[in-house]
Parts: C-alpha cells; sequence; structure tokens
C-alpha cells in the first residue's frame, strides 16, 4: 500500500505510520472530517483468506471515496484509522480464523483522510468445510454506541 | 407422483393466479407434472420444506440457507433488476420526520415477511432501537399494517417497498415513509432441490429465454417480473453469507 500524501486530503490531517497486522507499513493522514453514514445502505466487502479484498459494492467505494480498481487486490486494512486499536483486529482476526463471527464498531479512513463509524460484521466463507475468504457488512452506527466505541478505543490506545 | 412447488409466502394477493400460470408454463417447460402449493405463512413452509415436501421454490432470501446449506438445493435464478427493500413508516399526521425520531417504547406493526422485518430492525439502530425496548405487533398482510397506522394503534409500521407501492392512493397519502433501505443485495431467488436437480440446465435455459418471446413476457407479466437473471451457485453462495451477517445474534 501506498503511503497517503497531503495533497489528497479533504481539510488539516495528522500524520501518522501505520504498521499493520500483516507486518506492512505505511504513512496515513487523517483529517478530522466525518463523512455521514448513506441511509439504508449496508457497505459489503469480500476478501481472500489472507484479507485481501475480492469483492466491493457501491457503497463502499462511495463513501470511502476509492475507485473498485484501487481497492480490488488491497488489503482490508487499507480502511484502517489511525484512531483504532490494533487490539480490536487482532480481536477480529482471532475470531472468525476460527469459524466465528465478529461484530463491533469501527472507525474507517477514508482515501480522502475524513473518516466514518460503521457497525460491522465479519464472517468466514466455508466451502465443503474450507475457509475460502471473509464477508464483512458494515451497517449505520448509533451515535451512542459511537460515544461509548470512541471512549473504549482511547483506553485501548 | 407430481413434484412439488412453492412460493415464499410475502407473494402479492393480486399475484397469487400469477404464479399459477407460471406453474402451468413450469410443466409445460418440464413436461412433467408439478403441483404449486402456496403456504399461509412461513412457518407452514419451513415445516413442509424440513420435511423434504419441496422441490422447486421462489425462496425469500431468509430462508435460502436452510435450503441450500441444509436442504441441498442449487440456485437457478433471481428477479432481474428487482431486489427487495424495505420502508419504515409513520402516519402522515405524525410528526416524526425519520427514524431518529423514534424513542424507545414506541409500537410497531409488521407482518411475518422475516428479510422485511430485519431490513427494518437495522434501519432502527441508528436510533438505538431493538427487540428489546420497542413493541411488535404481527398482521396478516401489509394492508392491516397500514389500518393500524391509520387508526393510531401504532406508531410505525414496517413494510416492503413494493408492498407499500401498491397500497391504493388513497391509504399511501394517510401515510408517509420515514426510512428507506437500499440494500441492493437481498433478493428472492428460485432454488432447485436435489429430487429435480436433472432438470437445473433445462430450467435455466428455459428461464433465461423467457423475457424474449411474448408467451413468457406474459408469464413473467403476471408473477410481476420482467426477466430472471441466471444464478450460479457461489451467486447464492454469496447472498446466504450476506444474509448470515445480518441475523440477530444476542452474542
Amino acid at each position: 500500500m501506498k503511503d497517503m500524501i497531503p495533497a489528497q486530503i479533504a481539510g488539516e490531517g495528522r500524520e501518522v505510520r501505520l504498521r499493520y497486522f500483516n507486518g506492512g507499513e505505511r504513512t496515513v493522514i487523517a483529517s478530522d472530517l466525518e463523512v455521514p453514514y448513506p441511509e439504508g445502505r449496508l457497505i459489503v466487502s469480500r476478501t481472500d483468506p489472507e484479507g485481501v479484498i475480492t469483492h466491493v459494492n457501491d457503497s463502499f467505494c462511495e463513501i470511502s471515496g476509492y475507485h473498485r480498481d484501487e481497492l480490488i487486490g488491497q488489503p482490508h486494512c487499507i480502511l484502517r484509522h489511525p484512531d483504532m486499536p490494533a487490539a480490536a483486529f487482532k480481536d477480529l482476526w482471532t475470531t472468525v480464523l476460527a469459524g466465528g463471527r465478529w461484530h463491533g464498531y469501527v472507525k474507517n479512513l477514508c482515501k480522502d483522510g475524513r473518516f466514518y463509524w460503521v457497525y460491522a460484521t465479519v464472517i468466514p466463507n466455508l466451502r465443503n468445510g474450507k475457509v475460502v475468504g471473509f464477508t464483512s457488512v458494515r451497517r449505520e452506527a448509533s451515535r451512542t454506541k459511537i460515544r461509548e466505541a470512541e471512549e473504549l478505543y482511547r483506553t485501548m490506545g | 407422483m407430481a413434484h412439488t412447488f412453492t412460493v415464499s409466502p410475502d407473494f402479492s394477493p393480486r399475484l397469487a393466479p400469477g404464479w399459477f400460470v407460471f406453474n402451468t408454463w413450469l410443466q409445460r417447460t418440464l413436461e412433467m407434472p408439478i403441483h404449486l402449493e402456496l403456504f399461509e405463512g412461513f412457518d407452514a413452509q419451513r415445516e413442509a420444506i424440513r420435511a423434504d415436501k419441496v422441490d422447486l421454490i421462489y425462496a425469500n432470501p431468509f430462508d435460502a440457507s436452510m435450503l441450500v446449506r441444509e436442504k441441498g438445493f442449487r440456485a437457478v435464478a433471481a428477479p432481474a433488476d428487482k431486489s427487495d427493500e424495505a420502508l419504515v413508516v409513520v402516519a402522515e399526521g405524525n410528526p416524526v420526520q425519520r427514524v431518529l425520531d423514534l424513542l424507545p417504547g414506541c409500537r410497531f406493526a409488521s407482518t411475518d415477511d422475516p428479510d422485511v422485518h430485519r431490513m427494518c430492525m437495522i434501519l432502527l439502530e441508528p436510533a438505538d432501537l431493538h427487540s428489546g425496548n420497542i413493541q411488535m405487533v404481527t398482521c396478516d398482510s401489509y394492508v392491516l399494517v397500514a389500518k393500524e397506522l391509520i387508526q393510531g394503534k401504532v406508531d410505525a409500521g414496517f413494510f416492503l417497498e413494493a408492498a407499500f407501492e401498491e397500497l391504493s392512493s388513497m391509504v399511501r397519502s394517510q401515510l408517509k415513509p420515514i426510512g428507506r433501505s437500499r440494500i441492493q443485495v437481498v433478493r428472492h431467488v428460485l432454488l432447485i432441490g436435489p429430487s429435480l436437480a436433472s432438470k437445473q440446465a433445462e430450467l435455466a435455459t428455459a428461464l433465461a429465454a423467457m423475457a424474449e418471446n411474448e408467451k413468457g413476457k406474459g408469464v413473467l407479466e403476471s408473477i410481476g417480473l420482467s426477466g430472471w437473471e441466471l444464478l450460479d451457485q457461489e451467486d447464492v453462495e454469496f447472498m446466504v453469507d450476506l444474509m448470515e451477517t445480518l441475523v440477530e445474534r444476542s452474542s
């Protein structure tokens, strides 16, 4: 994944060097501007067993600001916001790799540095008993739950 | 013995004769006797599926999981350009303008249609409303949901968008949608059971050609469709995975 560059950013941004679960690193720039979640939509994506994106729906592209071609083939952590604690994603991966279903509140990073909150559910895709990938479906989160998640994630560092 | 075809019980009553026309088309196409069984509700239909009394089904997406993963049904087709979308509706005079204005304790009317119920519950989540802090009234039809709203017996109602559009203009003028799903990927699906597996390819070919001839178009019109989009098994497996993420879990 390429480093984000200031020219792409909407609003004032802060630079953070992120280290990902897959061992990769990049510089991201996050602004304080929020993208409102579009009412009634679901954001859907699928990955292969290694977390590389294989499918995104239109809502995913619209809210994240990425073109479909910029997402397919990229690790799903391209959306990771620096305010999200690594422990949350560790819990996600531990759960789904064990065949379980993970859900939680997630702050995602747009291509232009803005953010959006979602309630995410991730499940393993089992075919003939084998995990062939993961499906992630995100929906609108309530402001109460977002505030609770913000407080929790601040304490997780 | 005739095989059994059934239709998800949430079909519009207006289209019931059309499904008999479609069944006649099926029998002629597959050159075999097929009995159309229309169940009164989802529970009765699921009981028949569990007892292996269904061979072909136009299924609600929420039943696709059981049919595909437990009963070995295969994907054939889905309606072209038609997804299931849901509305949260209040009475026209209600000051509530959006879902976020609804409060815990509100009374909601709904049918037993599982995908509409689930989609509407998702629409309520941003308002911190869930099954534990609202009251639900289950009605036998969308017309009765509308009646509950107009008579002020409930605060809001759940509708399949297509069913709402079918209400008379007089009824609709007394109602006000305040929330609308745009999920796009939840669709009814035509699934074929193991007992008819040898007919899958033949049926798919005939369904794909339906919109290309006048007779087929007439049959499609009678069930409110414009055509069929053929599905492969992975298409329906994907939808089942997606539905699985939407199922309410206490954990």
